[in-house]
């Protein structure tokens, strides 16, 4: 009997940290006494893991999603080390990016990546700008998960190894985006993809955070657990598209916090295809007036696939604006989740806020749970808001087949345009080709 | 046009459907010609657009009586994709916003079925583009709508313009406009009726459906029709038209009335 079996992963996992053996544990790229500050971070992080409880269904955010199948599963974290050949990589590559920063199973990988040195953002991975820039990153670095801390960007911050560092300072305005591929190539392995994002007053700068794999064997196994930090100065504008095209085994568990400071604007897609169980925290703090953030979210699920997309924008101060669109596909067997909850606190008068989860079955088997949570403790607000989850709209087919168009053509395309409409948000030419082409072969029924 | 060597496109007899076990239309009895074009007036509930969506293939009307031949066939036996095949087309008095879905997408899809339905060439996205933008010089339509989704945010004139966009690139035996000249300002209305009548030929027809004689100075019906409560009350000329606009539907009946008096 393998007595590691009776070993939750919780437990397993801390005890891999607290034993740090040579053997299996990745070495460490930034060596804790030159960086106190990161010591002291990881420090907290394992604390705090060891405080929370693996969440069950009972868990009020984890209702409708049970990722039991996770907690026996003993997946030792990657090891550093790996690199997938370019022509295997390169297909993902982004033509648009002027940057990009690839990481296989968590650490940054030189040879696949491509830092443009000329242009005025900052790019590169923390052991290269822990250095240089320490005062931001020590400044930004897990400081952005304030309220919303759970147990796994505790444990992501507690096997901090490497992370994705963009900062785009005062008054820089890049177009070109810089994009961040997370690799994951070791089988039962769990790896911990990470990135910060800082954009500094008056700047401007766009973020593609994509998840892939390339795995041997093809299909195997093994656990994301990443986590983004975005911070917007004064006026800064950040777009954020983040691309999970994980394989169908894997189990993806990600957390997002972005937070806004006076009149700056973040603008985020989310397009979640792929994993066995996904789930997504987003957690978006207006802090100063007239901030504005503008999300939108698509899920295209089949087969068993659990996808769980868990929101909350958090209005603090007056005059900001919030507009949230998000859609789930699910089809065959898959459960789509998506909850959205809207914070209006007291002082957060003349908000703007909207609010639209629309949702499409495409299978009696298919399920779905959908629900917007509003929270309003100001008077003077606008909110709008409404969820719907149904098939597709007879009179819309009915106008199709008015044209002459057979039916399940016309099915097909409105399934496509159902999640077109979010892609569209996507101002990456290729990016955005590359996504309705997925979106496209995975619509199209016989 | 009324001609001798017409053929019968259309015709009704004793249609009788129900929605929601709710009967609608109540014995409807309608010929169209070829090279004819044919004006339903009545009052707004009175089953215009009923009967419209009737001869489109709604699913949403169940056919309790009566017939309909189109062209030689049982358009009733045909789902509605292929009643838009044979050549029946509707241009909606409510265009619904299709998201997603580019015009040019969506005008190209519906024109190569069509086409190759008729046993005609396809043809490629330049191609189309090409021959689309003729279409909308036409209709003086901004080729911009091309890029957008179908009737999605256009105005109400914008949406009436683009079905008649279709129309003209569908180029079928019987178009049925229900209301298209609603919402639409004077300019659009000449434009729109200047497509049509380019549009109308000795081989189709057209049933316009309105309320308003100022479409029917542009396009000149052969015959006006009135419906009340699911049924075609009286038929006439285009004069029928001016009476109407006139004197209104009381008129109307009184008329009826005194007729039927006159005939007991
Ligand atoms: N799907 C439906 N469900 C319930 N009632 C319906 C339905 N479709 C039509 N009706 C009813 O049938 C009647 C005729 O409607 P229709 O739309 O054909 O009128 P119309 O003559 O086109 O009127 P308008 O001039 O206002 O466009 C109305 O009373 C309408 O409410
Ligand atoms: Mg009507």
């Amino acid at each position: 009997m393998n007595a590691l079996a009776n070993i939750d992963y919780l437990s397993s996992l801390l005890q891999t940290l607290s034993t740090q053996n040579p053997g299996d544990f990745p070495k460490d790229l930034l060596p804790e006494n030159n960086f106190p500050w990161l010591k002291q971070l990881r420090t907290q992080a394992i604390d705090q893991a060891g405080q929370f409880k693996w969440p069950t269904t009972r868990d009020e955010e984890w209702r409708f999603t049970d990722i039991s199948p996770l907690s026996t599963l003993t997946f030792k974290p990657a090891q550093p080390g790996n690199s997938p050949a370019l022509a295997d990589v390169s297909p993902f590559f982004i033509e648009e990016a002027n940057n990009r920063l690839v990481f296989v199973d968590g650490f940054f990988t030189p040879e696949l990546s491509n830092v443009n040195h000329k242009n005025q953002l900052v790019v590169g991975n923390l052991a290269e700008l822990a250095t240089s820039h320490s005062d931001v990153i020590e400044h930004h670095l897990g400081q952005h998960f304030k309220s919303q801390k759970n147990l796994f960007s505790a444990l992501n911050t507690a096997f901090l190894k490497d992370c994705a560092v963009i900062i785009a300072p005062q008054n820089t305005v890049i177009t070109q985006p810089v994009h961040i591929l997370y690799i994951a190539t070791q089988a039962e392995t769990t790896h911990y993809p990470r990135c910060l994002v800082v954009g500094q007053t008056n700047s401007q700068a766009t973020v593609i955070e994509d998840y892939i794999a390339l795995q041997k064997p093809a299909n195997s196994s093994y656990i994301t657990n990443s986590v983004a930090e975005f911070s917007l100065a004064a006026n800064a504008q950040i777009r954020h598209f983040r691309i999970q095209r994980e394989n169908s085994s894997a189990f993806h568990l990600a957390n997002c916090a972005v937070s806004l400071d006076y009149a700056s604007r973040y603008q985020a897609v989310s397009v979640t295809l792929g994993a066995s169980i996904s789930r997504y925290n987003l957690d978006i703090g207006l802090r100063a007036e007239a901030a504005e953030c503008i999300i939108d979210g698509l899920a295209l699920i089949s087969s068993d696939q659990l996808a769980d997309t868990h929101t909350c924008i958090d209005h603090l101060q007056p005059n900001c604006v919030s507009h949230q669109q998000h859609k789930c596909i699910a089809d065959e067997g898959a459960h789509a989740v998506f909850n959205g909850k809207i914070i209006v606190r007291p002082d957060a008068q003349r908000t703007d806020s909207s609010q639209s989860s629309r949702n499409l079955l495409l299978s009696n088997q298919a399920k779905i749970d959908a629900k917007p949570q509003l929270e309003i403790f100001a008077d003077d607000v606008k909110c709008a808001h409404g969820a719907t989850v149904g098939q597709l709209d007879n009179e819309e087919i009915f106008y199709l087949k008015s044209r002459g168009i057979p039916e399940l053509t016309a099915r097909n395309l409105l399934t496509y345009a159902f999640g077109a409409e979010i892609l569209n948000r996507i101002s990456i030419a290729s990016l955005k080709h590359t996504l309705e082409q997925i979106v496209l072969n995975q619509t199209q029924h016989h | 046009m009324i001609s001798q060597n017409s053929q019968t496109i259309l015709n009704v007899q004793n249609l009788h459907a129900n929605t929601q076990n709710t009967e609608i239309l109540k014995g409807i009895n309608l010929t169209v010609k070829s090279g004819e074009i044919h004006a339903i007036m009545g009052l707004n509930g009175s089953g215009k657009s009923t009967l419209a969506k009737v001869l489109a293939g709604h699913p949403d009307y169940e056919i309790t009586q009566g017939s309909i031949q189109f062209d030689q066939q049982d358009l009733l036996a045909l789902d509605s994709e292929e009643r838009a095949q044979a050549g029946v087309f509707l241009a909606f008095q409510y265009p619904i916003e299709i998201p997603g879905v580019a015009n040019s997408q969506f005008l190209r899809l519906a024109y190569n079925t069509i086409q190759s339905k008729r046993g005609n060439d396809e043809l490629d996205p330049l191609e189309f583009d090409d021959f689309v933008r003729e279409k909308m010089k036409l209709l003086e339509m901004n080729p911009d709508f091309l890029d957008r989704s179908v009737n999605e945010g256009f105005s109400g004139g914008e949406k009436k313009r683009n079905e008649i966009l279709q129309m003209a690139l569908l180029e079928p035996k019987l178009g049925v406009l229900d209301e298209t000249d609603s919402g639409l300002d004077i300019d659009a209305l000449k434009i729109v009726a200047k497509g049509v009548n380019h549009l109308s030929n000795e081989h189709n027809a057209m049933i316009l459906i309105t309320h308003y004689q100022r479409l029917l100075d542009h396009i000149v019906p052969d015959y006006v029709h009135v419906m009340e409560s699911g049924r075609i009350i009286k038929t006439g000329g285009k004069e029928l038209a001016l009476e109407l606009e006139k004197h209104g539907y009381d008129w109307l009946h009184d008329n009826l009335q005194n007729n039927a008096g006159a005939t007991a």
